[in-house]
């Protein structure tokens, strides 16, 4: 093995997590209406799979844009050679034109300072490279998308500080949390580059306060550091309160290109959310600094759009009508399916984190636990993967600080399939908490002694067989 | 605000801020004076011909015609609509099984069906580009080192080295026997690395190369097995131009070499790409094959910073598993390379202009030596700035390529149709004629003076400005991506 590189050797790709593993089970024994309806229902993967009808309608009646035909006549030729990384302009228009309209028009987008990459894997990554060097470090705030290890740390050599947010307040940002997890870099010796944040958050499925964003702002102003706004997942905030885009908090506080800050302020989006098209990688960068737009152009080398689907998207996200009618639609349907899985937990007497926004809730299952710890959370989660045959992602996957909260995806599965989820769920804890007494001793709402000598069962059960193949979030 | 400047400098990376990028030389002024002034057969018929553009035009008709009839290879017809949630909901990183088998199958037409491959061994990632560095990150570290023969393509040092920290150590070869690549070099090379405390982690080849356009024998490649078995070093074949192969020898790819020798398959890695062969640049389509599985594993898992659109995938695997289509491709696609190769070669030789002598690739390794007024490098870019822009063709100086003799140059004929080849031709006759009208004036008025150094070809004021010692030529337009064509026909209709 030494013949390889530490990349290769090392497990800093991040894919040995339980975030993993439960995708592995599912792929070993998936659930299917039909052919194995025993089998393990998919609640860990942070898919929108609520609007394609949308998608397939507009290109039903645009025929054009599928067959690489412009005006008539086919740009097949031109399109196969286009490699500039620049990416295609009309699509660059029509991406910052998309983002500007998620963010309500209150911001105005300029496509030169917008850089295409292959997902926001290769964004993030890119970002990092370009911005820190090895053994420097971002300020994440926890509990944070697991897939964030592989992407920023792995090639980059970068290490991530995690900002710790509790429950206590709703999982914000504080001041207080942001100064320590400076200062415990400092005392690593980790010099810090930049804070990067998901707004909205994977995986509290919750949009940033306007608070919260002033004081990221002043915090990295007063630092002197920069800010990575990850925000993949803008186009699904489905409720109140709305969501507010860094970008116009800029604006608020009068930063302007004179500003030191204003320099400093990054964006990552990406369609796979947003539009449900994780397939087709569709990352970008946003950044108003040139110098960061100039270095990640050249980066994006490694990982451009095909011109195929650009010139595809183009075609689709030029069509305001569309994208108008998509975003509200979208809006909608995952309002009505969060409010499913809202109250089809209620019903196993399971509460969830107030979410407004993304594609899966942060479910509160601390009452379950055997004991306040990672073990207990652990021993719960498995059980759930492999008694009650659902694949949700346990916190400790996503660094949480708080043993007991899972994360728990709605959008990447019929109706159907998530009211049976929830009657399995409803089911379990019944039985969990309705144990018949055994030896005269009543038992508790928690664990009892024969429970927790069954469970171990599943604990030698877990393979380490890395066939995970999904890297998405 | 300067001072603002330079700290929001400090606060990027090194990467972001050095120049390993390798695109910031004075010589994009050569590319200048092709955006100015580019050729157009009607419209601008005295404009600068860009023959700097390693890209296959010329069997783009076959592909239009089976995308025609293919509708179904879409997802966005109506025949094909009914994949399209299942495709663009697909970011599995094995990739679609039917696009891996698809690959597979096309890499073994594609080496004239002597060898086959494994889909299970096919890794995506995003072009050769992001496939090359996707191989360092594997293989290497920070600091560590791979062998390259010189000449090589420029952006090897971006790919292999930018991000990666990967030392390059180029391995001299010249014209002494046409490029080939000795063991005594390799040793030497190795050597020099070694006195210089240089971790050599492996040595990697381009086969067909570029810029020579010339394939590697049996002989050598089964030399440079036994080297690097011998060294315990990894070798990479970037085998990008393998279906330009358009005469003998046949292409010997480097599975045929190491099935019949005592190889350590773990060190055996080949890259691929559509960009060349089908001349798909911009769909992206890099491929790393490795025969060591824990490469090809921890490559996956890398893959997923450059995937393949799933919506390319889907349409690439329909069309490279239909056997025939994919057969007329090569056949029909190698036919017009040896065509357009030889009405090329046959117009230079005619004014006494040698090239290399090769059977592949999309280019001609030029020898203008006799042409310098001094056999130096300086005097490679003063004849180079006078074919940019004087003769107005835009070709490439071999001292980017890293070659050691000074008066090489690479020149593109596949990305032009054949009108715009005879102009260049045209204008090459001219030049050369010129230069021996030159050259017999002066002898008729001193005959003892060589005739190079008579060579009086008037400069105009800005090629003059230009003249500088000892910097490197690196020009974006080699490097593939790159920056902006501006008078590519979509991004006029765009903008």
């Amino acid at each position: 093995m030494r013949m390889l590189s530490r990349n290769a050797t090392f497990n800093s790709h991040g894919q040995d997590s339980s975030y993993f593993l439960g995708w592995q089970e599912y792929e070993k024994n998936p659930y299917h209406e039909v052919h194995n309806t025993n089998g393990i229902i998919q609640m860990g993967l942070a898919e929108n799979q609520l609007c394609f009808d949308l998608l397939e309608s507009w290109l039903a009646k645009n025929p054009e844009a599928a067959a690489f035909k412009k005006n008539g006549e086919s740009i097949f030729a031109e399109l196969a050679l286009f490699q500039d990384y620049h990416g295609l302009p009309a699509f660059k228009k029509a991406m910052v034109d998309f983002m500007a309209e998620i963010r309500g028009n209150k911001v105005t987008l300029d496509p030169n300072h917008l850089v295409l990459t292959a997902g926001a894997t290769s964004a993030n990554e890119t970002f990092i490279f370009c911005l820190a060097d090895p053994g420097e470090a971002v300020l994440i705030p926890t509990p944070y998308y697991p897939g964030f290890d592989r992407d920023l740390k792995w090639r980059t050599g970068v290490e991530i500080v995690p900002i710790h947010c509790t429950s206590s307040n709703g999982f914000q940002i504080t001041e207080t949390t942001l100064e320590e997890a400076y200062q415990e870099a400092e005392k690593r010796n980790l010099r810090v580059k930049g804070v990067l944040v998901t707004n909205p958050s994977n995986p509290l499925g919750t949009t940033m306060t306007r608070n919260e964003l002033y004081l990221l702002l002043s915090f990295v102003e007063d630092k002197g550091i920069h800010l990575i706004s990850d925000e993949i997942y803008s186009g699904t905030a489905f409720s109140s309160p709305s969501f507010i885009s860094v970008m116009e908090v800029l604006k608020d506080r009068n930063c302007d290109k004179n500003s030191e800050v204003w320099q400093r302020v990054h964006v990552v989006y990406s369609l796979s959310k947003d539009l449900g098209l994780p397939g087709f990688r569709v990352g970008a960068i946003y950044s108003n600094d040139d110098m960061v737009v100039a270095a990640a152009t050249k980066m994006s080398s490694f990982g451009l759009v095909s011109s195929q689907t650009q010139h595809l998207l183009s075609a689709m996200l030029s069509d305001k009508k569309l994208t108008k009618n998509y975003i509200a639609e979208n809006h909608k349907r995952l309002k009505q399916r969060q409010k499913n899985l809202v109250s089809g937990l209620q019903k196993a007497g399971i509460s969830c984190l107030n979410g407004n926004a993304g594609l899966f809730c942060w479910v509160d299952m601390r009452h379950l636990l055997r004991s306040n710890t990672f073990e207990a959370e652990m021993e719960l989660w498995k059980k759930i993967v492999y008694e009650v045959h659902l694949n949700i992602s346990p916190g400790s996957s996503c660094h949480c600080t708080e043993p007991g909260w899972f994360r728990v995806c709605f959008a990447n599965l019929p109706e159907r399939t998530l009211d049976l989820a929830m009657q399995r769920l409803k089911a379990f804890v019944g039985e969990y908490y309705n144990v018949p007494e055994v030896n005269g001793r009543s038992q508790s709402s928690h664990l009892s002694h024969s429970r927790g000598q069954s469970l171990t069962k599943w604990v030698s059960r877990l393979s380490f067989d890395d066939r995970c193949s999904i890297h998405g979030r | 605000m300067a001072s603002s400047a330079s700290e929001n400098r400090l606060l990027l990376s090194r990467i972001a801020t050095n120049e390993k990028h390798g695109e910031n030389s004075p010589y994009f002024d050569g590319w200048k004076a092709y955006d100015q002034n580019p050729f157009h057969l009607t419209e601008n018929p005295e404009g600068v011909i860009q023959m700097g553009l390693a890209e296959n035009q010329l069997s783009f008709d076959l592909v239009e015609e089976w995308i025609r009839k293919n509708p179904k290879a879409s997802i966005c017809t109506a025949e094909g609509i009914e994949k399209f949630r299942s495709v663009a909901n697909f970011q599995d990183y094995h990739g679609l099984p039917e696009f891996r088998q698809a690959i597979a199958s096309f890499m073994w037409k594609a080496r004239g069906g002597r060898v086959t491959f494994g889909p299970h061994r096919v890794v995506m990632s995003g072009g050769a580009t992001g496939a090359n560095e996707l191989v360092m990150f594997c293989l290497a570290n920070r600091g560590d080192a791979f062998l390259i023969p010189s000449p090589y393509y420029p952006a090897f040092y971006r790919d292999l080295g930018w991000r990666t920290g990967v030392q390059i150590v180029p391995v001299d070869c010249d014209s002494s026997n046409n490029f080939k690549i000795t063991k005594e070099a390799l040793e030497a090379a190795y050597g020099k690395a070694q006195n210089n405390n240089i971790n050599v982690k492996g040595l990697i080849i381009t086969n067909p190369s570029n810029p020579l356009g010339t394939t590697l024998d049996k002989d050598t490649l089964e030399s440079l097995v036994t080297f690097i078995n011998q060294k315990n070093i990894h070798l990479v074949c970037d085998e990008i131009y393998a279906a330009t192969v358009f005469s003998s020898p046949k292409f010997t790819c480097i599975t045929e070499v190491i099935q019949n020798m005592n190889c350590n398959p773990n060190l055996i890695h080949i890259v691929y790409s559509l960009s060349k062969d089908m001349g798909f640049p911009g769909l992206r389509v890099g491929i790393v094959y490795s025969y060591n599985d824990d490469v090809v594993n921890i490559g996956r898992k890398m893959s997923s910073f450059g995937l393949v659109s799933s919506q390319t995938q889907h349409m690439l695997a329909s069309m490279l598993s239909d056997e025939d289509f994919v057969e007329k491709f090569l056949t029909t696609s190698a036919k017009r390379l040896a065509k357009r190769h030889g009405v090329f070669t046959d117009g230079l030789e005619e004014v006494g202009i040698n090239c290399l002598k090769s059977n592949a690739g999309l280019f001609c390794w030029m020898d203008l030596r006799r042409l310098l007024r001094d056999q130096t490098f300086d005097g490679e870019m003063v004849l180079w700035r006078v074919i940019v822009n004087e003769v107005k063709l835009n070709v490439s100086p071999g001292s980017s390529f890293k070659c050691v003799e000074p008066g090489w140059f690479r020149v593109c004929f596949a990305n032009m149709d054949d009108d715009t080849v005879e102009v260049a031709l045209k204008r090459i006759r001219a030049f050369v004629g010129q230069a021996k009208k030159a050259q017999e004036q002066a002898q008729v008025k001193s005959p003892k003076k060589r005739w190079q150094s008579n060579l009086r070809l008037s400069f105009s004021s800005s090629s003059r400005r230009f003249e500088q010692e000892g910097v490197s030529v690196m020009s974006p337009r080699m490097m593939s991506p790159h920056s902006p064509m501006p008078h590519s026909p979509l991004l006029r209709a765009t903008t």
